[in-house]
């Protein structure tokens, strides 16, 4: 075996320590427990592996293969290569967590620049090193207002992803939380700020807001829902899609204390859905709340310069079951990305990306909307997902769609009632006008 | 010897960039929405970012760079192959909102790697949505209180631990809503069946054990254990953090555990990635499959894989989609590699490497080993005689190994244990090292105090004011 170096040498081993048999190693595990053998295939040579994984991997299609405009807070950005060369140096992704910080001071290092960059992009004060995801992210929130104001009544918009309500109650069970729905405007899109205002008292521990939201909107009056949140005494917990942040008011431009995002967007594979970035950041009075790890500058016995985990008595393996979380290993390859990825872009690209985005969701919206039998739901301004209502049912367009090589949008009927033969779609730098050309032809046949 | 690059390595907005932040605005957003605020990311050019992260990797230690015997945490390599067929398009650019038909390699390979795992674990069916181990066990506890909950069986608030657990296993179930108690180990370093007795009650919903446990110890009575619990309506959880042990040897599920978590990045060879991103799929007995999140990997009978939401009793979900793709599927590619016998040989010489290692630095009368003798993967030294004779501590030896190129072991871990070294060789690494390391270890030992208690010196920085760091929190470039 490739991986396993003394295998041909372990009688030799078991003699230097004075044992016979592999087996006296595993005298402990009692007769009736021992395990006879695996039901597994044996093992493949690397060469086998890699033709068996071609021929899997070819019932796939990728974004590249396939014209997809798939929104619901997941698309496809551009990934510069530097990115991905930096993330593929063993010395970063063979590492484990910093625990000995002398040994790893390049990892914390760009651990400490991705909390700063995340700060200046959010305007916060802080932010830790990463969580698993942002629909995490909002359970960690919620439950980090409690714990701030001992309160244990938590607000979201009820046009939020479905999965982040599902982890959000799972989140917040445990600690006894309630969560209450406000309502959206059906015209609008955006929340119904008079719900907020009856359903908001003394108790609410924190709103969450997002901006845009799950349907591509802006809150455009989001200084007029700050107010609102502050008037009662909660906490504010913005969610942001952080590419956005480029040309969009900075949440602490509108007041917003705790802010939190899925930070896919930045470098980071789509990967079905799987590894991602959870973006945490807040106001510098919430420090001891805050969940996950942070990274600090000290100094080294010679006064140098020196990068450590910090504030690690919130931390599991410290504080155990008084822990402000139990989040151990996070997503650090994944913030190392969006750290290249941001610094790749700098303040004036991040600017660039975020217009772009915002064109071309104007752009796709307009084209869409054209098409005989479509129309936009929603009468507000959007960035780069757009809610379009069709006049048949959207899984048969999607079908006939799909036999065009083209993945339509998100239906969204099965998980919110009121949005019949509704689809999200989603638009990024990466589509060009002659993408969004051949959707729209082939929208004109089949919608 | 591995000596690690020394840079003074500027800040990223400490660089210097000859662009100037432009103003943009764009004259579709109406001025309530427009970002006043400057973005203090510098404006800098490719070659300048690819040397400073370049460089930047070039100060930190992976398991590529040498030996990681970090206890608990299986540091083994992670073969290439795996990484370079998970950055193929067809697996990285697929989308989780595709069409089921465009995705079927995907959900073949999570549908295969479910029942694998089943076979490694003796488990019935199995989850691969959680993100990480802790995460595992927040699931494994949310279960815990949605199969209680079906029952009528609404009391059971408690969670029992053992005091050699991991920290997240109180953490996971105090997120989940349970009070902790935890119970003292016996002098051999294991569950004392007279206090779990004892302790346990009919408001218990759970005992979280490793097996085997953080010391290092298989849980010989694990059949008296499970009895001890189910007798008394809780269920067993495994922490599958030392499963490296336990491959083609021994199954959780046939020890009676009823909820396993593994870690496939320390058992499975996915890379740590510096914290993450990790993965955490968890296994159930059948009575508790229906609370499984969704959507559950389905087979149709023409052989299509299917995503299926169709759960009424599940609890949902604790993650967006369906769990860290790439981690999976480097597992996966890693499985069938090593087949069944090659995960056997894999715990077989895990096992050696840490009794070998254990053995001779014992023998070297340098470190002691509290608890019982016989270890499995890993197993934990005191430095506790070092400390009363020659005032160096654990912290004084992980350092100084550091100056000799080598990584320290996990260490005052587990709490029992005075002046901690925890020890996981695990079967990536040859005689040769193991010898070193055993060398290094005891001729530490024998150096003067003060070199010891000065180390390290030969590392990017000098030991680090970590009380500073905590006293005084600068967390980015805007609190210098």
């Amino acid at each position: 075996m490739k991986f396993i170096p003394n295998s041909a040498i372990k009688n030799e081993m078991l003699k230097e320590i004075g044992l016979n048999n592999i087996n006296d190693l595993f005298s402990d595990i009692p007769k009736n427990l021992k395990f006879k053998d695996l039901d597994l295939p044996n093992g493949l040579s690397q060469q086998d592996t890699e033709q068996k994984l071609r021929q899997i991997a070819s019932k796939n299609k990728s974004y590249h293969q396939i014209l997809s405009f798939v929104g619901g807070g997941i698309k496809p950005h551009y990934i510069p290569s530097a990115v991905k060369s930096i993330i593929s140096r063993s010395e970063f992704y063979t590492s484990y967590t910093p625990y000995q910080s002398e040994a790893s001071q390049g990892f914390l290092q760009a651990m400490f620049e991705y909390q700063s960059m995340i700060a200046e992009i959010t305007g916060m004060d802080i932010s830790n090193a990463s969580l698993y995801d942002g629909v995490t992210a909002l359970g960690e929130a919620a439950l980090m207002c409690a714990r701030i104001n001992k309160k244990k009544y938590f607000i979201i918009p009820s046009n939020i992803s479905w999965e982040k309500k599902s982890v959000l109650k799972n989140y917040t069970k445990g600690a006894g939380i309630e969560i209450k729905e406000i309502s959206y405007d059906a015209k609008t899109g955006k929340i119904d700020i008079e719900d907020l205002i009856k359903s908001i008292n003394e108790n609410t521990s924190g709103v969450y807001i997002e901006n845009p939201n799950y349907f591509g909107v802006f809150e455009d009056e989001i200084d007029k829902i700050c107010k609102i949140i502050k008037d009662a005494g909660s906490i504010f917990v913005a969610g942001v899609d952080p590419i956005s942040l480029g040309v969009i008011k900075s949440p602490d431009e509108y007041g917003a204390d705790i802010v939190i995002g899925e930070g896919r967007a930045l470098g980071i594979n789509i990967d079905f859905g799987g590894i991602s970035l959870g973006i945490f950041a807040c106001k510098k009075e919430y420090l001891r709340n805050m969940p996950g790890r942070v990274i600090g500058l000290t100094k080294d016995l010679d006064g140098k310069r020196a990068f450590c985990m910090t504030l690690q008595t919130r931390e599991q393996h410290i504080r155990r079951a008084r822990a402000t979380s139990n989040i151990c290993t996070n997503e650090g390859l994944c913030s190392l990305a969006a750290s290249v990825y941001l610094s790749w872009l700098g303040s004036n690209g991040l600017k660039d990306i975020a217009k772009i985005n915002l064109e071309k969701g104007q752009k796709l919206a307009k084209k869409i909307s054209n098409v005989k039998g479509l129309k936009l739901k929603f009468n507000s301004l959007h960035f780069n997902e757009i809610v379009i209502e069709c006049s048949k049912d959207p899984k048969t367009i999607n079908k006939k769609l799909l036999s065009k090589n083209i993945q339509g949008g998100l239906a969204l009927e099965d998980n919110y009632p009121d949005l019949k033969n509704c689809v999200l779609f989603g638009i990024t730098e990466i589509y060009t006008d002659s993408d969004i050309d051949k959707l729209v032809t082939a929208l004109k046949e089949v919608a | 010897m591995y000596k690690s690059a020394v840079y003074d390595e500027p800040l990223l907005n400490e660089l210097v960039s000859a662009k100037k932040e432009i103003k943009s605005i764009s004259d579709i957003l109406p001025s309530s929405l427009q970002r006043k605020k400057k973005i203090n990311i510098p404006n800098l050019d490719e070659t300048q970012i690819i040397r400073h992260f370049h460089r930047l990797s070039q100060m930190n230690y992976g398991i590529d760079s040498g030996f990681y015997p970090l206890g608990s945490c299986t540091m083994k390599y992670n073969p290439k192959i795996c990484e370079e067929i998970a950055s193929w398009d067809n697996f990285a650019n697929t989308h989780p909102y595709m069409d089921p038909s465009l995705v079927q390699g995907n959900l073949e390979i999570m549908f295969e790697l479910e029942r694998m795992l089943c076979e490694i674990t003796g488990m019935d069916f199995f989850s691969l949505q959680p993100a990480a181990g802790a995460q595992g066990e927040f699931l494994g506890m949310l279960l815990t209180r949605a199969y209680h909950n079906s029952r009528n069986d609404n009391n059971r608030n408690e969670v029992i631990i053992p005091d050699t657990s991991h920290g997240t296993n109180p953490a996971s179930a105090a997120m989940a809503g349970f009070k902790l108690t935890e119970i003292p180990s016996t002098k051999d370093g294991t569950v004392d069946l007279d206090i779990l007795q004892k302790t346990i009650s009919e408001k218990t919903a759970s005992f979280m054990l490793t097996n085997p446990n953080t010391l290092g110890i298989f849980e010989s009575e694990i059949i008296d254990i499970q009895k001890i619990v189910h007798d008394a309506g809780a269920l067993l959880y495994y922490d599958g953090a030392n499963m490296n042990a336990n491959l083609g040897e021994a199954r959780p599920g046939d020890m009676g555990f009823d909820i396993v978590h593994l870690n496939l990045h320390k058992t499975f060879a996915t890379p740590h990635g510096g914290g993450g991103p990790g993965s955490g799929p968890v296994g159930v007995k059948t009575k508790l499959e229906k609370f499984l999140p969704v959507p559950r990997i389905g087979k149709n009978k023409d052989g299509t894989y299917i995503l299926d939401y169709d759960a009424p009793e599940s609890i949902g979900k604790i993650k967006g989609f369906y769990g860290n793709f790439s981690v999976l599927l480097k597992s996966y590619i890693y499985i069938i590699i090593m087949g069944k016998n090659g995960l056997k040989e894999t715990s077989e010489i895990a096992v050696l490497n840490s009794n070998y290692m254990k053995e001779k630095i014992i023998k070297s009368g340098k470190y002691e080993l509290p608890y019982k003798n016989l270890r499995k993967h890993e197993f934990v030294l005191s430095c506790d005689k070092l400390k009363k004779e020659k005032d160096i501590r654990a912290m004084d030896v992980a350092k100084r190994l550091l100056d000799h190129g080598l990584h320290p072991p996990t260490i005052y871990f587990p709490l029992i244990v005075k002046e901690a070294l925890m020890i996981e060789p695990t079967e990536s690494e040859s005689k040769k090292d193991l010898d070193k390391y055993i060398d290094v270890l005891i001729k530490i030992a024998d150096e003067d105090p003060n070199i010891v208690k000065n180390a390290p010196t030969n590392t990017p920085v000098k030991r680090i004011d970590e009380v500073n760091a905590t006293k005084n929190p600068i967390l980015n470039w805007k609190m210098i």
